[in-house]
């Protein structure tokens, strides 16, 4: 629970996360996800209930559950007039490595997320990806058992995204647990072993992508569009298919457990949509019935 | 060092991982930090450094010393100006290095949050850069000495002592601006605290006339500068002469002056880090 005057930015959640395991905190801006990484950071202690990190009690033994951290901020926390390489050994410092283990550490770890060639180079006028590579690579000088990623990859280009997918893919592999946020159900899909999805400082649904999936939509989604300000229209024609319908102004949704099957019947209608495309359900169709498709902000 | 050789050469699981030591003082990794950075820039610095106490002489001694004939209590000006100035020169530094780089690891850089993030307190981050700005402070000083006593205008080798006493004038002055850096909103108030504090204690605390030609009360309020504690006993230390008051009796009050302001600093410093 953290509350910050009358104002409570996380209400009341319960999870447990398990050693090796992707777990996500999902939600939209505002619903409680940076807040809860940085009580799971040791930066901030809870105001209420109960919260164990590797079996320690955040708020008395801080350091020593940091030590066993790698935190990926949000916003990148790099120092701009050091190197690349220096980023990683002088903070590699700060958890009583070595200086030669931190210096052989950096150089494995600028090998691993691809900036050995910017080893040199100043952090100032590296791209956004890069950045980000090179925060992920900070948070793991201590060889962390938990890396707390707060929206890895918001505001990369679909390149550097993968790159960093598939770099955390590995870490995963390794047996390294990673709580992330995110707001890209793409993320949460291709990353996530269970994810929670928050809204007002709650949890609103818990599970794996495709329980989730399951729980909350329907196998398949028929989005239809029809010429433009008639969709309230023909949505009154769609009357009784599909378990769910849902009107955007520019489309209509059918949550249906077989598209092809639907889409057979809005024909036997006598209706023509403009466009039409059959999909199977997506993490974002849960996502979007679970907290509204409403601007948070 | 003291697990350097037990995890090579195996490969381990993440649970069997040897655990490194933390630092045994975390403080001096985040010094390290700082000289790091400071290893970049040094040399931009380095040359304006030994530019300012070269003027000094050159426009107080020769400048304004033509014109006081006497000398001060029967010192000639630039000996007597020197002592002032050096510790001018390291409360300048200490303060500059307080306001702008502490605000900016707050809001800019955000090099604090990143610190926090380690296992390291409140209290190490305060140490550990608090100990570069006396680095910064001393350094300066050293070489202001050093220029100065080439010139001729260090009568005493009592001098060398002026050094510990920047330094301890450096962490009166230093402690509590971190702390007025860290508990500041806007970076203008820092230019206030030049306006408003440094500037008036360069003119009135002794640096330049003694404070006994000062009206009363403003005479007293210069006694409470830290500055002037510094001054009296710099001068008393170039000249090699008893200073206007006791040294146990400046010591105390600059020392007290540093732990309140560490005090108070590691205090918002927390503040702002853990929320």
């Amino acid at each position: 629970m953290k509350r910050f005057g009358d104002f409570s930015a996380v209400a009341g959640i319960d999870v447990a996360v398990l050693p090796g395991e992707a777990f996500g905190f999902l939600g939209p801006n505002g619903a409680g996800k940076s807040s809860t990484m940085r009580m799971i950071g040791c930066i901030s202690p809870p105001s209420g209930g109960e919260l164990r990190i590797l079996g320690m009690d955040p708020v008395r033994d801080g350091p020593a559950i940091r030590a066993r951290l790698g935190v990926c901020p949000q916003l990148d926390n790099l120092d701009p007039d050091l190197t690349v390489r220096e980023n990683l050994t002088t903070y590699a410092r700060y958890f009583g490595v070595p200086r030669r283990t931190a210096r052989e550490r950096a150089a494995e770890l600028l090998d691993f997320v691809q900036l050995t060639e910017r080893a040199d180079s100043k952090v100032e006028p590296l791209s956004g990806g890069m950045k980000r590579r090179l925060t992920i690579a900070r948070a793991l000088v201590n060889e962390p058992d938990i890396v707390l990623l707060d929206e890895p990859t918001t505001g990369l280009d679909p390149q550097a995204r993968h790159l960093v997918w598939e770099r955390l893919f590995r870490l995963k592999q390794q047996g390294v647990t990673l709580v992330l946020t995110t707001h890209y159900m793409d993320e949460a899909e291709q990353l996530c072993d269970r994810l929670v999805v928050m809204d007002g400082g709650r949890i609103v649904a818990e599970g794996s992508p495709r329980a989730l999936i399951e729980q909350h939509s329907t196998r398949e989604v028929v989005e239809l569009r029809f010429a433009a300000d008639s969709q309230e229209a023909f949505a009154e024609k769609l009357d009784g298919l599909g378990e769910r319908i849902e009107v955007l102004p520019d489309r209509i949704l059918l949550y249906v457990a077989d598209g092809d099957v639907a889409l057979a019947q809005v024909e036997a209608r006598g209706l023509t949509p403009a466009a039409v495309l059959v999909r199977r359900s997506s993490l974002e169709d849960v996502f979007l019935h679970l907290t509204g498709r409403t601007l948070v902000d | 060092m003291h697990d350097g050789g037990r995890a090579r050469g195996a490969e381990v699981s993440v649970a069997q991982r040897a655990r490194p030591g933390l630092p045994r003082v975390p403080a001096l990794t985040v010094l390290a930090y700082h000289l790091t950075g400071y290893r970049r820039t040094w040399r931009s610095g380095v040359f304006s450094s030994f530019l300012l106490p070269t003027l000094t002489v050159l426009g107080f001694g020769f400048g304004v010393g033509g014109y006081v004939d006497q000398g001060v209590d029967g010192v000639p000006y630039l000996e007597w100006i020197v002592p002032g100035l050096l510790a001018s020169t390291a409360l300048q530094v200490a303060v500059a290095e307080s306001t702008f780089p502490v605000f900016a690891n707050f809001h800019w850089t955000r090099t604090y949050t990143a610190q926090s993030a380690a296992p390291l307190r409140a209290g190490d981050i305060v140490a550990g850069h608090l100990a570069f700005v006396l680095f910064r402070a001393v350094t300066a000083s050293a070489v202001f000495l050093l220029v100065t006593t080439l010139f001729g205008a260090v009568a005493s080798a009592w001098a060398v002592l002026t050094l510990p006493v920047v330094a301890l004038l450096c962490l009166a002055v230093a402690a509590s601006t971190f702390g007025y850096a860290a508990a500041v909103s806007s970076d203008s108030w820092l230019a206030m605290l030049f306006r408003f504090a440094v500037v008036p204690m360069t003119l009135f605390a002794g640096v330049f006339f003694p404070v006994e030609s000062l009206p009363d009360g403003l005479r007293h309020l210069a006694y409470l500068t830290p500055l002037w504690h510094a001054v009296d006993l710099c001068r008393a230390a170039t000249l090699g002469v008893p200073p206007h008051w006791s040294v146990a009796g400046h010591l105390l009050y600059l020392a007290a002056l540093a732990v309140g302001g560490a005090v108070l600093a590691v205090r918002l410093f927390r503040r702002r880090l853990v929320v």
